[in-house]
């Protein structure tokens, strides 16, 4: 081990290889999208024209008109129950303020089935209108959750949270001061909300929103399931049905404009967070408290979200895993089996990446090594199915190559190496995760300040006495809980699991999925409560960080 | 069982022509200096004057460009050889505290006696805690300390190792104005009944005359001056330092004889010789306490503005030539701003500076 104490010393020669080493996993990371960019450059035009022609105007629309209803219903959700929980009091206020982080846990496809599963012609409530009222098919009309709508309802279920997330971060930051200058000027409660802390909190919530679309554009289970042709369920046709990577890139392209827009509009507004945080700290914080019915209806509003989103569902989930579905037997074991190794692979390669990254910038904050960090982390904004194509087509290429070496030389037939492996499934896990794992290590290494590695050098220890003594106790919390948080987004992951999965090779959110496709949706619901079970961990632990930054704030 | 490496006091530590830097431009320029057995050194200059950086170097966490860093005449730093900051036997307290936070109290402390007997150790712990006046805290963790407390550990810390050398950088900037008065002398103390020799680094003129036997003022990477508080108030040799230290005006003079100059206020004569030439044109520094209200002197100034400070009064009055100057006061001397005072100056050296 070489100097660990300060970023002047390590960036002697000693430290390059860290250095080579970031600019190098920037690469690897980069080529998925490296590689659709480069097929739209290179694109004929005859492709686009095809596309033009047929398909891409419904795909834009549809995907338009999604990203308009959820980015309105989770701004509707969101903003108001923010509101609620950290600045007025109410019964059960301090219950919500985590239990509303709950339908982050279910993924959108799993809330999407399991609404039709009781929503649809078949599902108890149908029915029981039918048997109440005596109507037959087409005598009445009901909501068709197999459309636009249902996508926009199911998507704003579980993606609310991010919004109502970022914005309640905002007014519990915003200083009491500013309110109270504001009353003392005359402005009354609604108008402070209004005038101020709205605009105040504007950053923040836009980012949370631009988080909600990211993933809106990202979906595919749902749309896929409902019919609603967009993006995502578009390139996966082209790419399967047709076999025409040309115009599936060209479409992940068009995709990644959408993306782009996204990415620079949620820079921005992080940017102007930090300009609108006033830095005066706030001593106290005096909630409004809401009395009788006001406090009734705070309470049924924030409950809501909760209900639908999240108690109903898994409440349904577990009622047909338990009563209804098949026994479930070795073969879910199987499948769960895949799952776990899959995901803890995942997140052991994630995450020493991720260790390797934040060291090289800590130890060598240079220009070069803070590009690559950035450029290892932009794959969080990309839809899985995007860098599903990113890493086929690369990697299938490779392949080819090296049959065609082999087989000239040695005359042997050799098989696919990484394209039909899980060589191709941790290499799309790793470009999409590793901005959440970088997050969450740098953080903790943040927390390490360079003058605790100086004060164990000055007291006697050797760089890795630092390391094993100072670091790794120090370390352990943040690595657990990114490789935690990999863990779960690994096991919920549906687009790029489906597509570059091995041969016969199944998880639980692909089973399940192929389930609910088959329409045996209580069949599908062991392996989707388990994917919500393990989901609901990460949930906890954000949910504890909050109320510990709340206390420390009171 | 390990044995102890033999405990020294430092002798002499020796910079040399030192000079620090980042990709090609040096933050330290040149710095020499002395420090001798049991001294307390203060490195004091304004923020960015690169007193942090040259403390750094000589803990051995940044490389010399050129020049080079003795101790008791072994050198541990030049540009080709540096001893690493774990075998050079120096402690360090830092801006930021720093304290483990994953360790108790008592742990935090121990951490740089690993080499040690265990019993003689703990008894060190116990002594050190009782020093800082922390007896008791043995098994609390860092979070549930004050900042004064904190600061208490994290010396607690740097010294247990009995280091030749305890490097201490801007250690009470974080603390209150109060905290800062109480352990300032505190400090010293416990420095003192160490006789541990000291650097500190500070931009605060107060702590460093009351912490330091030595001061070097720094300014643009480059030691002005070293010399005893005194010595860098009353006769500071740049007019950095004259103007760094404390309040002080200049006076237009001109020389009129080898203890004599001819100013605003009269000639002044100084009890030693200048060595500036006959009718060379100079600055003369006066402070507030070498121009005093006298009713008597055919010197007058017109009021500025006033401050009570309770013993006295500081006025700042204006010449007939428009120079404004410092005048004390006692308080019983209450005039109003806009009042005519009479002044008279009582330098006993001259401290000029050629225009």
């Amino acid at each position: 081990m070489a100097n660990l104490a300060h970023p002047s010393l390590a960036s002697k020669s000693k430290w390059n290889w860290l250095k080579i080493a970031a600019m190098l996993i920037a690469a690897i990371l980069a080529l998925p999208i490296l590689v659709v960019l480069v097929n739209v450059l290179i694109g004929d035009g005859e492709v686009w024209r095809h596309l033009y022609q047929t398909v891409l105007a419904e795909y834009i629309s549809n995907s338009l008109l999604l990203m308009l209803g959820v980015g309105i219903g989770v701004l509707v959700i969101g903003v108001p129950c923010a509101w609620l929980t950290s600045m007025c009091d109410f019964p059960g206020r301090t219950f919500l303020s985590w239990a509303l982080l709950l339908p982050m846990a279910v993924p959108a496809y799993i809330i999407a089935y399991t609404y039709t599963g009781v929503l649809d012609f078949a599902g108890p409530v149908q029915t029981f209108i039918r048997d109440l009222t005596g109507w037959r098919y087409g005598e009445y009309w009901f909501f068709e959750i197999r459309s636009l709508g249902g996508a926009i309802a199911m998507l704003t279920l579980v993606l609310y949270p991010y919004v109502y997330l970022m914005s309640r971060a905002a007014f519990l930051e915003q200083s009491e001061n500013t309110l109270e200058v504001s009353r003392t000027l005359g402005y009354s409660g609604r108008a402070v909300f209004f005038k101020l802390a709205l605009p105040l909190a504007r950053p923040a919530i836009v980012t949370g929103l631009t988080l909600a679309l990211m993933e809106t554009l990202a979906d595919y289970g749902t749309v896929q399931y409902f019919s609603v042709n967009t993006f995502t369920t578009g390139i996966l046709r082209t790419f399967y049905g047709f076999g025409d990577v040309a115009a599936a890139s060209q479409l992940a392209g068009i995709l990644l404009m959408f993306v782009a827009v996204l990415i620079l509009l949620e820079r921005y507004s992080r940017h102007r967070i930090r300009y609108h945080a006033s830095g005066l700290k706030k001593a106290s914080n005096r909630r409004m408290i809401l009395n009788g019915g006001r406090g009734l209806l705070a309470c049924i509003f924030c409950w809501l979200p909760i209900l639908v989103g999240f108690l109903i569902p898994v409440s349904v989930l577990a009622y047909w895993a338990v009563f209804k579905a098949e026994m479930p037997g070795t073969n879910f074991i199987q499948l769960a089996w895949n799952s776990f190794y899959l995901a803890a692979m995942a997140s052991l390669i994630v995450v020493s990446l991720a260790l390797v990254l934040s060291y090289a910038i800590r130890l060598n904050n240079g220009k070069a090594v803070r590009a690559s960090v950035g450029i290892a982390g932009l794959g969080y904004a990309l839809p899985g199915t995007i860098i599903a194509i990113g890493t086929i087509v690369p990697l299938a290429w490779l392949d080819h190559r090296i049959i065609d070496f082999v087989k000239h030389y040695s005359g042997e037939r050799v098989g696919l190496i990484f394209s039909g492996t899980l060589v191709a499934l941790l290499f799309a896990y790793t470009v999409r995760f590793m901005a959440v794992s970088l997050g969450a290590v740098q953080n903790g290494l943040g927390k390490i300040k360079p003058s605790m590695d100086m004060a164990g050098r000055s007291l006697g220890m050797s760089p890795f006495k630092v390391l094993t003594r100072i670091h790794i106790p120090l370390l352990k919390g943040s690595v657990l809980t990114a490789m935690l948080i990999v863990f779960v987004d690994v096991l919920k992951e549906l687009p790029a699991t489906l597509v570059l999965r091995p041969f016969n090779f199944n998880t639980l959110a692909v089973r399940a999925f192929e389930l609910a496709s088959d329409e045996r949706l209580v069949d599908a619901a062991p392996a989707s409560l388990m994917i919500v079970l393990v989901g609901l961990v990460p949930v906890i632990l954000l949910s504890r960080s909050i109320s510990s930054r709340t206390d420390s704030a009171k | 069982m390990t044995s102890l490496p033999p405990h020294k006091l430092l002798k002499e530590m020796t910079l040399t022509d030192v000079s620090v830097g980042y990709d090609g431009g040096a933050v330290v320029k040149n710095a020499s200096f002395k420090l001798l057995e049991g001294q307390i050194g203060c490195l004091l200059g304004p923020s960015g004057c690169g007193k942090s950086t040259l403390l750094r170097a000589i803990a051995g966490f940044e490389s010399l460009m050129s020049g080079e860093i003795r101790i008791d005449g072994e050198v541990i730093s030049n540009p080709t050889h540096s001893v690493n900051p774990e075998n050079r036997f120096i402690g360090m307290v830092f801006q930021d505290i720093a304290l483990f936070p994953h360790l108790t109290i008592a742990q935090n402390i121990a951490f740089g006696l690993s080499a040690w007997p265990k019993e003689s150790a703990q008894e060190r712990v116990t002594y050190l805690l009782s020093l800082v006046g922390l007896s008791g805290f043995e098994s609390r963790y860092p979070h549930s300390l004050s900042g004064g407390q904190q600061q208490r550990v994290a010396l607690a810390r740097a010294i247990a190792p009995k280091p030749k050398l305890l490097l201490m950088d801007e250690p009470f900037s974080g603390l209150d104005a109060k905290l800062r008065e109480e352990l300032v002398p505190d400090i010293r103390a416990i420095l003192q009944h160490e006789k541990m020799s000291a650097l500190l680094v500070t931009h605060d003129q107060m702590e460093a005359f009351a912490m330091a036997d030595q001061v070097s003022v720094m300014s643009e990477g480059m030691i002005h001056q070293t010399g005893s508080p005194y010595q860098i108030y009353h006769r500071p040799e740049t007019r950095f330092v004259a103007s760094f230290i404390g309040h002080g005006d200049f006076l237009t003079a001109t020389v009129c004889g080898t203890d004599c100059v001819h100013s605003d206020l009269g000639n002044i004569r100084g009890d030693l010789d200048h060595g500036f030439a006959d009718n060379t044109q100079v600055d003369l520094l006066v402070r507030p306490d070498d121009i005093l209200h006298d009713d008597d002197s055919e010197f007058v100034g017109v009021i500025v503005s006033k401050w009570f400070r309770g013993s006295h009064f500081l006025y700042r009055v204006k010449l007939s030539s428009g120079k404004v100057v410092y005048c004390f006061a006692s308080s019983h001397h209450n005039h109003s701003v806009g009042q005519e005072i009479g002044l008279s100056v009582h330098l006993d050296h001259l401290v000029m500076f050629p225009r």
